[in-house]
């Protein structure tokens, strides 16, 4: 009994102690973690626990009969986040490059599973040349299991991927199925064909942080939602956001104990006199959630709506709001994605959405309409009016034309609509209302530029005000800026037993 | 953010927007009308083959030349009925995507 139990201690710790050795060897030259580092200081102190640590890799074929990969090269087990339990797996690099082959993909596979049947988030840390090219159809295959899982879970649990490391190929799928992609500057390197395949197909020379560096992918190409200078910091906003999600999408997120925003962010101050002018919707976040603690998804990417998480009487909440800041605050293609896939994962997880609205309209130009702004723009109107969760909305400013409508109005089912007395809500803005409208009284006189100014005017004082949609009922009460947090809390508070039924249907087609 | 310094006008419905333009909005690509007597390569690729010469008429369908890339030889056909006015590449040259290939001096037809 005491030889097994020993011969057993020492195999353990013989497999852990000697693959981490290599591990860091290896990982320590590209500046990287290993993957039990980069394990433990995600999750609670000693709350990890591993399985299938003595997998190990299913073929033998071209050679792999005389190689160790230990572990198949993935770390898989269970742990808890700030006491949140959950399912994680770490690829590593320094086995076989990370390279998935059948043990390591039913590891993956298994893990999954595990994380559906319990109803725990899945966190998936990608470190992978790619495909085990030996394993041939069983690598594909394996990718094909986790994708499968990825997306029957999708909405089931909530799924994160961190990049930290290359994730090329077929691999980046699993990722951009999952709810949330964390990369983090000059370690993650996210592409379907890289440098060198482009070079000699197209003859196109780039970088491979050109390429599919963590900026780009933040920034331009919108696949990661969170952007990191190091793997620490990368960690520690994978913590903050496990925090604001519920474990499954049968349960609401944990009410965290309920905070007043910080003194020092008031509404009325912020918004500036003039309607051109603009201001960072982020500071009337703050002004209105709890502790002034807004946690910002895909802060680069489309910068011109906010998306993100806080809390209001300590319970999670969504935000959607444009930002003048940038663009003016237009929707557009990226923009409209952005802010679809947020809708949903919100609805999905029970979380009420909260909406503020401060939009001059669509972004005009051949290429957002050639890039299908309307398929796009669709997704918006598709998201908010499927959510069942409540929803309130803030009209701040201008809500003109389509974006209106789009902006979770009354019209796409919101529970509650409040605008601020400056709020003009029309079809457009007054300027170009007027000119329209107008257009031969203008032409017409004897002055136009005086007759111009005076018809916008006049336009500006019957239309552009909150207070001919307030008389339709489209909107439920005009307030003043500094009332708005009151207003929300009171709208969640008695929102809490909301049943909204759909339609019995298989799932719907959204617009993709 | 680097591409953030300054505030941008944005002229929308005729009122002006003080705002930030980001990086993706400058790169955009401009937009341009297609030119009926230029034809342009579709893909970057290699010359292989040039069928005609300067001053030949050519019918919209007829093969121009062959353009190999990704490992394929495409066909390249004439999308107008005109006179070949020049040919601004060699066999064997390698090509851009959107470089211009050959130059065309419209010919009206029957056919229109």
């Amino acid at each position: 009994m005491i030889k097994k139990l020993l011969d057993f201690f020492f195999k353990k710790k013989k497999q852990i102690i000697e693959s981490e050795i290599v591990a860091k060897e290896k990982q320590q030259k590209q500046g990287k973690l290993t993957p039990r580092e980069r394990i433990e200081k995600i999750v609670d102190p000693g709350s990890f626990h591993e399985w299938d640590m003595f997998v190990q890799q299913a073929s033998t074929d071209l050679g792999l009969d005389k190689k160790f990969l230990p572990r198949d090269g993935v770390i898989t087990g269970t742990a808890s986040i700030m006491g949140h339990p959950i399912c994680i797996y770490a690829q590593d690099f320094s086995v076989a490059g990370g390279s998935l082959g059948l043990a390591h993909a039913r590891k993956i596979t298994k893990i999954m599973d595990h994380a559906i049947k319990l109803g725990i988030p899945i966190i998936g840390i990608n470190d992978s040349g790619g495909a085990r090219i030996q394993e041939g159809v069983n690598s594909l295959a394996g990718y094909g299991e986790i994708f499968f899982r990825n997306t029957r879970a999708s909405g089931v649990i909530p799924q994160i991927s961190i990049i930290l490391g290359p994730c090329a190929g077929g691999a980046v799928y699993s990722p951009a199925l999952t709810d949330f992609v964390f990369v983090v500057d000059k370690i993650s390197k996210m592409f379907i064909t890289g440098p060198e395949v482009i070079k000699t197909v197209l003859g196109e020379e780039i970088t491979m942080e050109e390429l599919g560096g963590a900026r780009v992918q933040a920034e331009i190409a919108g696949n990661a939602h969170f952007f990191a200078e190091s793997e620490e910091e990368c960690f520690e906003q994978v913590k903050r956001l496990v925090t604001f999600i519920p474990w499954n999408n049968r349960k609401k997120a944990d009410p965290f104990p309920p905070k007043p925003p910080k003194p020092g962010y008031k509404i009325s101050s912020i918004i500036p006199e003039d309607p051109r002018q603009p201001y960072d919707v982020r500071d009337i976040i703050r002004a209105i959630v709890d502790d002034s603690d807004f946690f910002e998804v895909m802060e680069l990417f489309a910068p011109n709506v906010v998306i993100g998480f806080a809390r209001m009487n300590g319970e999670t909440i969504g935000i959607v709001a444009n930002q003048p800041l940038v663009l003016a605050g237009v929707l557009d293609v990226d923009s409209s994605d952005k802010a679809a896939r947020f809708i949903r994962f919100c609805d999905a997880f029970n979380i009420p959405l909260l909406t503020l609205v401060d939009i001059p309209g669509y972004l005009p130009g051949v290429d957002q309409e050639h890039s299908g702004v309307i398929r796009h723009g669709a997704k918006i109107l598709y998201a908010y009016s499927e959510a069942t969760v409540p929803k309130i909305t803030v009209i701040m400013r201008k809500a003109y034309g389509g974006g209106y409508i789009a902006m979770c109005s009354r019209h796409l089912g919101a529970d509650f609509v409040f605008a601020w007395p400056m709020a003009e809500i029309a079809v457009m803005g007054p300027e170009g209302a007027a000119n329209i409208i107008f257009k031969n009284e203008i032409a017409n006189s004897p002055n136009p530029e005086e007759t111009r100014k005076q018809k916008v005017q006049e336009y500006i004082q019957k239309f552009a005000n909150p207070f001919v949609a307030a008389s339709n009922g489209y909107i439920d009460a005009v307030i003043e800026p500094d009332e708005t947090r009151k207003y929300i809390l009171h709208s969640l508070f008695i929102s809490k037993n909301k049943v909204d039924q759909t339609l019995p249907k298989k799932h719907g087609i959204p617009p993709f | 953010m680097e591409d953030k310094k300054e505030l941008s006008i944005l002229p929308l419905d005729d009122r002006e927007y003080s705002t930030f333009l980001t990086k993706k909005f400058y790169q955009r690509k401009k937009y341009t009308s297609p030119d009926p007597t230029k034809l342009k390569a579709f893909i970057p690729g290699v010359i292989q083959k040039i069928y005609v010469e300067k001053g030949m008429e050519v019918k919209r369908g007829e093969p121009l030349l062959v353009l190999e890339a990704m490992k394929m030889k495409n066909d390249v056909f004439s999308p107008v009925n005109g006179i070949v006015k020049s040919i601004n590449v060699k066999v064997g040259e390698a090509v851009k995507k959107d470089q211009v290939l050959i130059e065309f001096e419209l010919v009206k037809t029957h056919e229109g």
